[in-house]
């Protein structure tokens, strides 16, 4: 059989095998994405996110317990961007979702954040779709938030759960900035710890000042001990039916998937740019030449894009 | 197409000495690797069912506590039910060396024993990935 | 004991020897441009009394028995009596282990230390499914009292002090320990002995833990409360460096981690309402004795007085025994090479006098083939030999902390005092010992230290000899001890004709009120004997409490 028969034939194996085959951009896998594109878009995607040791694992544990008890199948994609220059990875996400390991109607896969050709939010986003045809009900793509490149991973996403944490002190001022904006549902883990009300009360005064119509709801947990979580599932359901009531629902996919277009553009641009060595040639000489004066980058980008963009088309 | 070799390293039985366990993975990791930790306390069940999901090219079991000649062939059998018997199986512990070849014939590929330096299982690993 | 004047001239003297011998260097080269203790440490040429100007000899060193216990914490040391020889053993069923001590014994052991299989220091009873393959490897099979009259049959409880090696079910355990000891007819306030009872290091390094540390901390303290009054001469808790060190630590790290430890049992302790002085002379530790002989006798040293002053200036403890720190050392298992284990043997007797030179009051020997799978009898005597000779013919006995006032000793004991405290300062500002474990910050710390280690073996810059120098082709080696695989299923029989015995009623009655005793607030001591008492199950006490407290979720640090 060949693989894409076994992957539509549900073969957990053939499953694995193509997130590898996607995360490393191999040409065949994309060949049978294409063919069977149309059979996605019926997972429901939550991103989470959240500073580190915020326990955002043990929460994606727990979530997705409680959404197998209502018979829904689910894929994980835990993401951990942080990796030295070697390419080497660990990845101990897994250690945390004891739970729901061992369960059938569970996929779980760890990624790290080598070197992806179209950043690692493309090889989230390829994984996505394969477990979207695999079947999954909803898929949970877990990340620590930190960074720009997280920041992508959970835009791709239908629903973002922003997981904070009691004591962050000053963290949640430089996480505000760029990150909050991206929640669409918080919660405040480990809320029998010290300060958790303090913490709730101010992620809901930053949250007051939003304009947006959708108001994030701040809910308090404590996934080790399996507390809220259920509660907080129906927050991610109330978000949905608000975004599925007012049409935000397409809006939203369509809004993520112009986005990636262009980033999956812009990338395999930057992919001819460089993919032979006498490219990379003209890239250098021109680069030289502007960096000495010699020539002004708007004529070198006018002269790059003849040379090599234009033809290729 | 040039992709890091994903291993999962594994502890099942229940001793908690990780200090080994997380040795090699920190050197695998150094050697460019993609390594998936499990954690202590792991079934063969769940030792597979986690090579299977995250595709790993090799399996690397530490393992102390004595009960290597239970659990290491469980894994190696429970992965050709899975048809995954092409995923390399190493293990490595307090192992007497009467025992290795019992493990092989049972599939382990390969023992390494105490005091065996790091770069011979990065090699080892290298050289035999499918 | 040096004039200002005379220490300045000392000093000059000094830089002036360093000097000279620097410009020397080039034609005749030390071996290597930086020395490196055991740990890792910058060590100097040559130590003179400059550099430990600062001490004062009353206040920083002292006199045995006295505060700070520098010197040790008995004004006779082993010119009273030896430390304790406890050689940590035990195997497959209670039987066979049962045989072992009685060896011991005869060999002129003076204490026993009971080593748990697995499944028992988790909690399981021999036929759960987690149990397949581990049943009676690491140690004893321990399912319920049947098994534990059996362990200790025809031993005195009276006249032996008993260790045990046992944590998260250390409550458990030490019932049995009771209740065996109430048929042999002796009363508990006649027992001595040690339970580990350290769950913290198993969250850090050891792995057995069961409960979340909320709980396990209440168990602590329970124990401590019903000690206190029940069975006075138990020391209820071993707080252990042994596993930081196995793990991958430093010296100064062994013992930074392990006080901090010891501080989070005693704030539980006070904040359950305990006062500091009825439980802590109970309190017991439990270092490592590595290769560094000198390293290693400074840490002892430095261990004893950082926490005298901890009891005394932190806690305002008033009686001195709560602030002597007494402990128990092992010879460092993962100093053992598996390649020519003949060598393993000197390795232990360096470590021996290590533990000896630093006034430890028990001390276990490990077997020169641990490194290749449990010992065998005639290795294990060589081991507890190796203790008579140092404690019979090497003389280091004699006088007490005989190493005291060297410039070396003096300073490194300084150092590893400074280092260990600012570990503790750090763990302070991380809100205290669990808490920095749960961050991963005491984990991370070891993790490095151990890699750091690795890699300077396998590029050579340390040498540890048959190993990765001197090495030799060798055979493998024969005669290894190998647990009976049956004992699994001889132990699983076991517990079906307990079941088919007991009173179930009795049993079903005593663990509905173990239950309702956990829910509460109430020292569930008591409970857990009358469930012992009725043979109820290891695994079924355990599951009870399992119920209740839920499980500990490891936070991995890699």
């Amino acid at each position: 059989m060949t693989l894409e028969e076994r992957l539509i034939n549900g073969d957990r194996r053939a499953v694995a095998r193509m997130i590898t085959l996607v995360e490393n951009n191999d040409h065949d896998a994309f060949e049978i994405l294409k063919k069977l594109y149309h059979r996605s878009g019926n997972a429901y995607v939550i991103g989470i996110t959240g500073p580190p040791g915020a326990g955002k694992s043990t929460l994606t544990d727990k979530l997705v317990k409680h959404i197998r008890t209502l018979g829904k199948t689910v894929g994980v994609i835990a993401v951990d961007p942080t990796s030295p220059f070697t390419g080497g990875a660990i990845l101990g996400d897994r250690v945390r979702m004891s739970d729901i390991s061992m369960d059938p109607g569970v996929f779980i896969r760890s990624m790290g954040a080598r070197g992806h050709l179209g950043g690692i939010s493309q090889g989230t986003s390829a994984a996505i779709k394969v477990l979207d045809i695999y079947g999954c009900d909803y898929i949970f793509v877990e990340t620590v938030g930190v960074g720009q490149s997280e920041i992508d991973i959970v835009k791709n996403c239908d629903t973002t759960l922003m997981v904070m944490v009691p004591g962050l002190g000053d963290d949640i001022q430089a996480i505000k900035a760029g990150v909050m904006e991206i929640g669409d549902v918080f919660a405040i883990n480990k809320s029998d710890r010290d300060g958790a009300k303090r913490t709730a009360r101010e992620i809901n005064a930053m949250l007051d000042f939003s304009s947006k119509d959708w108001r994030p709801p701040v809910e308090m947990v404590i996934a080790t001990e399996n507390q809220g979580v259920d509660k907080l599932f129906e927050q991610v359901e109330v978000h949905r039916q608000y975004l599925e009531e007012t049409g935000n629902f397409q809006q939203r996919r369509f809004d993520n998937t112009k986005n990636e277009l262009i980033e999956m553009v812009k990338h395999k641009i930057v992919g001819q740019l460089m993919d032979e060595s006498y490219k990379q040639e003209i890239v250098n000489e021109l680069s030289d030449r502007v960096a000495k004066r010699m020539l002004d980058p708007y004529t070198a980008i006018d002269t790059l894009y003849d040379k090599v963009i234009k033809q290729e088309s | 197409m040039d992709r890091p070799i994903r291993v999962l390293v594994a502890k099942p039985g229940l001793d908690g000495h990780d200090r080994g366990a997380k040795v090699i993975a920190r050197a695998l990791r150094d050697a460019g690797m993609e390594v998936i930790y499990t954690g202590l306390r792991q079934t063969p069940e769940q030792i597979v069912n986690a090579a299977i999901q995250e595709d790993v090219d090799c399996v690397a079991i530490s393992i102390l506590s004595g009960a290597h000649n239970t659990l290491l062939p469980k894994v190696v059998a429970l992965l050709k039910q899975e048809n995954a018997e092409d995923i390399l199986v190493v293990g490595g512990g307090v192992i007497p060396d009467e025992d290795i070849p019992f493990l092989k014939e049972s599939g382990i590929s390969e023992v390494f024993t105490p005091g065996t330096p790091t770069e011979v299982t990065i090699n080892y690993i290298r050289e035999h990935v499918k | 004991m040096y004039t200002k004047e005379k220490m300045t001239q000392l000093e000059e003297k000094v830089n002036e020897f360093e000097t000279k011998t620097k410009a020397t260097l080039s034609k005749h080269p030390e071996r290597h441009e930086t020395f490196f203790t055991g740990s890792g440490d910058e060590i100097n040429r040559l130590y003179s009394p400059v550099d430990i100007q600062d001490v004062d000899y009353m206040n920083d060193i002292g006199l045995p028995g006295q505060f700070p216990y520098t010197r040790g914490v008995q004004p006779t040391m082993y010119r009273g009596r030896l430390w304790t020889m406890r050689m940590y053993a035990g195997f497959a069923t209670a039987e066979e282990s049962n045989q072992r001590y009685k060896f011991l014994v005869e060999q002129g052991s003076s204490g026993l230390s009971v080593a748990f299989d697995l499944p028992t220091q988790i909690g399981y009873d021999s036929d759960h499914p987690l149990s397949e393959g581990e049943v009676g490897k690491v140690g004893v099979a321990i399912d319920s009292l049947a098994d534990m009259e059996v362990l200790f049959d025809g031993i005195p409880l009276d006249k032996v002090s008993t260790s045990m090696t046992i944590n998260a079910p250390a409550s458990v355990l030490l019932a049995m320990y009771i209740a065996v000891a109430e048929k042999q007819g002796v009363s508990s306030d006649k027992l001595r002995g040690t339970i580990q009872n350290d769950i913290l290091k198993e969250y850090i390094a050891r792995g057995t833990y069961i409960f979340p540390t909320e709980p396990s901390m209440r168990l602590i303290t329970n124990i401590f409360e019903y000690c206190s009054k029940d069975v006075p001469l138990w020391n209820t808790i071993s707080i252990s460096g042994y596993h930081i060190r196995e793990a991958g630590s430093t010296a100064a790290q062994e013992v930074g981690f392990t006080l901090a430890d010891g501080i989070a049992y005693v704030d539980a302790a006070i904040a359950a309402g305990l006062d500091v002085d009825t439980f802590a002379p109970r309190l017991s530790f439990f270092f490592n004795a590595h290769n560094d002989l000198l390293e290693e006798v400074a840490k002892y040293r430095a261990a004893r007085r950082l926490w005298a002053k901890i009891m005394k200036e932190r806690f305002g403890a008033k009686s001195s025994k709560s602030m002597a720190l007494k402990f128990h050392t092992q010879t460092g298992g993962s100093t053992l090479t598996a390649q020519q284990p003949e060598n393993n043997i000197v390795r232990v007797a360096i470590q021996t006098l290590a533990a000896v030179l630093g006034g430890t009051q028990s001390l276990h020997t490990n077997s020169k083939d641990e490194a290749l799978a449990l010992p065998t009898e005639d290795s294990v005597r060589v081991a507890l030999r190796t203790q008579q000779i140092v404690g019979y013919e090497s003389g280091v006995t004699n006088t007490i902390d005989p190493l005291a006032g060297s410039y070396y000793i003096e300073a490194k004991t300084n150092q590893i005092e400074e280092d260990a405290m600012a570990y503790i300062k750090k763990i302070d500002d991380l809100g205290g010992a669990p808490k920095a474990i749960d961050k991963g910050y005491i984990q991370q710390e070891i993790m490095d230290a151990a890699y750091n280690y690795q890699k300077e073996v396998e590029t050579g810059e340390r040498i540890v000899v048959g190993m990765n120098k001197f090495q030799i082709e060798e055979e493998a080696p024969k005669g290894l001890l190998r647990v009976d695989p049956a004992v699994g299923e001889r132990q699983k029989q076991k517990i079906v004709d307990l079941k088919a015995k007991r009173e179930q009623a009795k049993v079903d009655e005593t663990l509905v009120a173990l239950k309702a005793a956990c829910e509460g607030t109430e020292n569930v001591m008591p409970f857990i004997l009358d469930a012992v008492r009725a043979y109820a199950t290891l695994g079924e006490i355990c599951g009870v409490m399992r119920e209740v407290f839920g499980e500990y979720q490891q936070s991995v640090i890699l």
